[in-house]
């Protein structure tokens, strides 16, 4: 059989997605390996490593970025994984099971809180919550106060696609509508 | 309502799954009497009042116990289940 | 009533809008309620009334209103109950009357009002008793076509509804002087303040009167506290905004009228239901005017002295010529202050016998209204004063019985508010909403000092509980005039008095009620269906309690109040729902393959949130089983391929993976080899089957275990809470990779040929057997296992290269006589196997029904072990996984049909089990079944009759060995 050619998660999206001054648009694929540390053994990966986050922690590492996923677990984004990881945490590949979209811009948080149920004050710069995207699981980021990335399930991004352009388009059209309050 | 997962901080009602009292932190050893496991599958106090139960934080996965009170609905605190045997 | 030339706080007179009313053409200004339209343009009728069809005005200038409930259009439709006096009016607007046929002014079920005497209270309780045969033919169609206002629209309502989610630390309800006191004083201590206003505009009754606030004209001193909250980054002003519930944890409802306003809103949602959670609330909504029961209370005409006011003061309306009928101080410095400002008020009303003597207008003290004249609005008022019947010409009866504190939400927990006599009204206790503080008029503090006052108070106090300092804020000055109410009820004269206008609820009504025994509070609500309209009995209710009081002899306090339950206005479905339907109903999932299947024409099955190729269609079938049996053929002779990534793919590893897993398993598998694959069966604690699957050891610390579609997500919290309640120190962690492989059944007797074109290096694997191998330089994880019962193997590769792999896959199984299968194939194969799926593992079913219960290892414990062992577990009462084929071969079963002995009834008390799942088997040429039947493996070789009550069908069937196709299972392992 001929070589497999790969196809993006975002194969038939329709991206990049601008309104109410956000834009929305895919990630590019990154190298993702779950990182679980045995019971115990946090102190010994942490030498092995140099650092691995907390909740709600981002951090630089092992040449990539090692991000908070969950208890227990990190994901190490583009990381070279050190000899002996093995040793102290489970690692495996999730490469191919994330995908992700930057949504950036003044309205961003706005467009969010149409389908974050999370108090966005509890995930400043640089952290990151595992939460739901409306009703899909999510990985979220916040690189900077106006610029978020969401990681949700590969399988999900066509509905992640409806929400978040439904939200966006939604938030644009109220912006249109806006008048200042008046006492 | 929220429940205060201990990764994550207090969270809407919509992240968590329920599973029911506390009681199933308990289970008997192996060879325990049938009543001994009748009770821990089965019997419940259902208490007007302070209670402990358990819950599942879906987007973190973390088994949470969370001591609330079923008159007032307060929430009183949570621990996750390494730390509440 | 007219517009005055002059004036009009709300409007933009500039701006001109055309709209509708019940298929008039009128005109309006921006900056309209349809109310204040409508009055404007001197439409005094607007409605008719529930029960008796009375003809129904405008009572209130909030969202309180009884009365004014119209059909407006709305995205095509007319929508009903929408409020008049929130509604705002926009270019084009069409509203029309309902609950009126033909018209509002002639109204032929106006006739209701005549037999009136006959229709009291409980009439419908009373009359459709008897006979019981007239209950559902005639009167239930009947009732119903009486009940309801207005009319729903008869189509499905998809403009965009949005849902949003917002967190602060202090939520101010409502905007007048508390509001925007507590909100200033909060703001400038740094705090995140989110304050919703149900108006448009910010200010309460600050708009709606003329006195000032630190030597400026009140609503101007509002307008300058919103331009500065306004630029205030830690603000958030929500307009148009109704909290409408409170519930747990600081959590609160509110529903924001985003677009109704608009002519053509577009993309932007017609509303937005919020979630605000907050960790201190003040809850400053103010106080809603009550009526007075007094006979023809109900004539349009007849308004709340507060709404004549603020028709006045923001929509310039002149309400003509005026009687004020008030009992309190308040009232008559409101009618005082109107008078000053032009309004012709020419007699106010008091039953009190010292108003003084110094009005612009006559001062009727010791006077009670007790008529109103005229047809379809008001004409004159008649008054009794000393016993003397004065009749006075008017257009407008102004109403000012006191006011209500609106303590609805404080109550929403279940509170109970205590009773003030100074006031004459209901306040809340603190502590009733925790975290919540009840301020100004909405606490019963009715003065503008008092209501500053408060909300300066109330913000010091929750900075204080948020650990802000509070900022050094001087209150504002302001009046702080007595109240002084002398309560009054109803008006001791003959006629009708109304209490709840929508519900055409009088006083006499409820006095009937707690005559005829319904003497509490819930009781009568319930008999007299007082309070029970889209307004809630905001106007009613304290009228209504102290009617029934006074009936039963009992005091206000003693009699209580009915239960304040959330939506504070009515909330649309569609608001409520929004985010959650059409596509947000549910994540749709799906597989890499999902692209080429729906372009194969293939019709998508939903298998939990994933989306499956049911078949293949292709010219010439004549229906879904043409498609099915083809390739259930093909799998059988050739090869086929199909797309089997749904599975739950759950990575185990460890030192403890081993010892972990044979304590989730019932069977062993620690012992199992490297390289190795074990079928395996998960009980959940009570001893029943929870889930089945693979379980294969890729290396001595890293296992691959599968789950069925269906429950994956329940299988991962079943083992991460084993893992964290009882093993929480064992070496293990468990992952989902579900998403990250793509996974392809191969299977038929081509299946290894068909490989060996894939595959760099084939292995040769064992039956049950594992290895990595590559795919064009892409490493991939082979297993030989099968579902099919044929030679088969599963084939995962990252999910990037899925949709390359299957097209690859496909070409080469059709190149060699084979082809893709679907669900439908993949069922009908499993069955000729006697497979199981969660068609028969139902919850119910344990180890022993399904004929595995030597899986469950006696040399080890495992989760549901000790309770799978229990009496009523095992046995010949138990049902059991059997397999049944009709005894004629081209009879059609279906699943669900119930088996009973051939002689038996088909009853409950005969029934000896029910079928599971069924299917045409194109390689034996008949009907198959599996079977969950009472001691049904002893009955193998018994003739049973399947009796299918929902499709009226019957046959005769033999009971079998489940596994009807090569039963060795030669083929699979060969």
């Amino acid at each position: 059989m001929a070589d497999l050619t790969a196809t993006s998660p975002f194969a038939g999206a329709r991206l990049p997605q601008r309104f109410a001054g956000c834009t929305l648009e895919a990630l590019p694929p990154a190298q993702i390996t779950a990182v679980a540390p045995y019971p115990g053994q946090l102190a010994a990966l942490r030498q092995t490593l140099g650092a691995f986050p907390g909740p709600g922690a981002v951090i630089a590492a092992a040449g990539g970025r090692l991000v908070w996923a969950g208890r227990g677990l990190a994901l190490a984004f583009d990381a070279d994984m050190p000899q002996g990881s093995a040793e102290h945490a489970a690692l495996s590949d999730q490469s191919d099971g994330w995908a992700g979209v930057s949504l950036r811009g003044t309205a961003a948080p706005m467009v969010l809180a149409r389908l974050l149920p999370l108090d966005l004050r509890r995930l400043p710069p640089g952290s990151s919550a595992r939460s739901l995207l409306g009703h899909l699981p999510a990985l979220i980021l916040r690189p900077e106060a106006l610029a978020f990335e969401l990681w949700i399930w590969r399988s999900m991004v066509g509905s992640a696609m409806h929400d978040l352009t439904g939200a966006m388009q939604a938030v644009g059209a109220r912006q249109a509508l806006a008048e200042p309050p008046t006492g | 309502m929220h429940l205060p997962c201990p990764c994550c901080g207090p969270r809407d009602l919509r992240e968590f799954t329920h599973k029911g009292a506390d009681d199933y932190l308990r289970r008997p050893a192996p060879d325990a009497p049938p009543e001994a496991w009748d009770d821990y599958l089965h019997t419940r106090a259902n208490p007007a009042g302070r209670t402990r139960d358990l819950w599942y934080h879906d987007p973190c996965g973390t088994w949470i116990a969370v001591t609330r009170d079923t008159v007032t609905h307060a929430v009183i605190g949570a621990t996750g289940l390494e730390d509440a045997q | 009533m007219k517009r005055r030339a002059t004036g009009g706080s709300a409007l933009t007179r500039a701006r001109k809008l055309g709209f509708s009313f019940d298929g008039r053409n009128l005109q309006g200004l921006q900056g309209d309620t349809l109310a204040s339209a409508l009055l404007a343009n001197g439409v005094r009728l607007v409605g008719r009334s529930f029960k008796y069809h009375r003809p129904r005005g405008v009572l209130t200038a909030g969202s309180e209103e009884p009365n004014a409930l119209l059909e407006v259009l709305r995205d095509g439709v007319f929508h009903p109950n929408v409020r008049a006096t929130v509604q705002e009016l926009h270019m084009g607007l069409q509203a029309r009357a309902q609950n009126c046929w033909p018209s509002v002014r002639r109204d032929v079920m106006a006739v209701n009002d005549l037999l009136a005497p006959f229709l009291g209270a409980g009439f419908y309780y009373k009359t459709f008793m008897w006979p019981r045969a007239f209950w559902e033919g005639l009167y239930e169609p009947l009732i119903r076509r009486a009940a309801g206002l207005g009319r729903l629209p008869q189509t499905p309502q998809d403009a965009p509804h949005e849902r949003a989610f917002a967190f602060c630390d202090l939520l101010v309800i409502g905007a007048g002087p508390t509001g925007l006191m507590a909100a200033l004083t909060a703001a400038r201590a740094g705090a995140d303040v989110i304050v919703c206003d149900e108006d448009r505009q910010f200010g309460g009754r600050l708009l709606s009167d003329t006195g000032q606030i630190d030597g400026i004209a009140g609503a101007d001193w509002a307008a300058q506290v919103v331009t500065e909250l306004h630029a205030l980054p830690n603000v958030r002003l929500m307009a148009r905004t109704s909290v409408v519930g409170a519930y747990d944890g600081g959590v609160y409802g509110a529903l924001e009228r985003v677009a109704l306003h608009v002519t053509a809103p577009g993309h932007a949602p017609r509303e937005c239901f919020w979630r605000i959670t907050a960790q201190r609330t003040i809850l400053a909504a103010g106080a809603l005017e009550r009526p007075i029961a007094h006979p023809g209370n109900d004539r349009p005409g007849v308004m709340l002295l507060s709404a004549v006011a603020s028709y006045w003061h923001r929509w310039a309306i002149d309400p003509g010529r005026v009687v004020v009928f008030g009992n309190t101080d308040h009232a008559l410095a409101t009618a005082r202050a109107l008078a000053a400002d032009g309004m012709n008020i020419r007699a106010y009303v008091d039953p009190r016998t010292d108003l003084g003597t110094d009005a612009p207008f006559a001062l009727r003290a010791g006077a009670e209204v007790v008529a109103t004249h005229g047809r379809h609005g008001l004409g004159a008022v008649t008054l009794r004063q000393k016993g003397r019947d004065i009749r006075i010409e008017a257009d407008t009866l102004a109403l000012a019985g006191g006011w209500n504190p609106s303590l609805h939400l404080a109550c929403h927990m279940n509170g109970r508010p205590s009773w003030d006599t100074a006031i004459a009204a209901f306040v809340p206790r603190p502590g009733m909403v925790p975290g919540m503080d009840v301020a100004g008029a909405a606490a019963g503090r009715f003065s503008t000092h008092a209501a500053l006052h408060d909300g300066a108070r109330a913000a010091a106090e929750s900075l204080a509980e948020l650990g802000l300092t509070s900022p050094d804020l001087p209150l504002p000055l302001a009046e702080d005039a007595p109240y002084a109410i002398a309560p009054l009820w109803q008006v001791a004269a003959p006629g009708r008095a109304w209490l709840d206008f929508a519900n055409d609820v009088t006083t006499k009504d409820v006095a009937q009620a707690a005559r005829e025994g319904f003497a509490s509070v819930e009781h009568m609500k319930r008999y007299t269906t007082q309070g029970m309209a889209p307004d809630q009995g905001k106007s009613s209710n304290m009228g209504a309690l102290a009617v029934l009081a006074d009936a039963t002899g009992g005091t206000i306090p003693d009699t209580g109040t009915t239960t304040f339950r959330p939506p504070f206005v009515p909330v649309s479905i569609a608001a409520l729902g929004a985010g959650g339907h059409g596509k947000s109903f549910a994540p749709e999932r799906r597989i890499t393959s999902d692209a080429q299947v729906r372009a194969m024409g293939a019709p998508m099955l939903e298998a939990g949130l994933w989306y499956r190729p049911s078949h293949f269609p292709q010219a010439g079938d004549r229906d879904w089983r043409d498609a099915c049996n083809r390739e259930v053929l093909h799998v059988r002779h050739a090869v086929g391929v199909c797309d089997v990534s749904t599975l739950g793919k759950i990575d185990v590893q460890g030192p403890n993976a081993a010892r972990f897993l044979d304590f989730v398993y019932t069977n062993t598998m620690s012992s199992l080899r490297p390289g190795r694959v074990r079928y395996g069966l998960m009980l959940r604690e009570d001893g029943h089957v929870m889930d089945d699957g693979t379980c294969a050891r890729l290396g001595e610390q890293h296992f691959l275990i599968t789950t069925t579609t269906a429950a994956a997500g329940e299988v991962m919290r079943h083992l991460d809470f084993v893992q964290q309640a009882f093993c929480a120190d064992w070496r293990v962690r468990l992952g989902s990779v579900t998403e990250h492989w793509a996974q392809f059944a191969v299977a038929g007797p081509l299946a290894d040929d068909l490989l060996a074109r894939v595959l760099d290096v084939p292995p040769a694997l064992p039956f049950m057997g594992c290895a990595g191998v590559t795919v064009g330089g892409v490493a991939a994880r082979l297993f030989r296992i099968s579902f099919s019962g044929e030679r088969g193997y599963e084939l995962a590769v990252p999910a990037r290269f899925g949709a390359a792999l299957f097209r690859g896959l496909l070409a080469l199984a059709e190149g060699m006589g084979g082809g893709a299968y679907g669900l439908e194939a993949l069922n009908v194969l499993r069955i000729e196997k006697g497979f199981v799926t969660h068609a028969e593992i139902d919850g119910r079913v344990t180890a022993f029904d399904l004929g595995m219960a030597g899986m469950v290892s006696a040399k080890k414990d495992c989760i549901g072990k000790a309770a799978s062992q229990r009496p009523g577990l095992h046995g010949p009462e138990r049902l059991q996984l059997v397999g049944l084929r009709p005894v004629a071969h081209g009879t059609e079963i279906a699943a669900g049909a119930h088996l009973y002995a051939p002689d038996a009834p088909a009853t409950a008390p005969h029934g000896q089990g029910h079928t599971t799942s069924v299917a045409y088997s194109p390689t034996l040429e008949r009907w198959l079944g599996l079977a969950l039947l009472r001691d049904g493996r002893a009955r193998h070789g018994s003739m049973m009759r399947l009796d299918d009550g929902l499709r009226g069908r019957q046959a005769a069937v033999e009971i079998c060995n489940p596994v009807f196709f090569d039963p060795d299972g030669g083929r699979m392992r060969g």
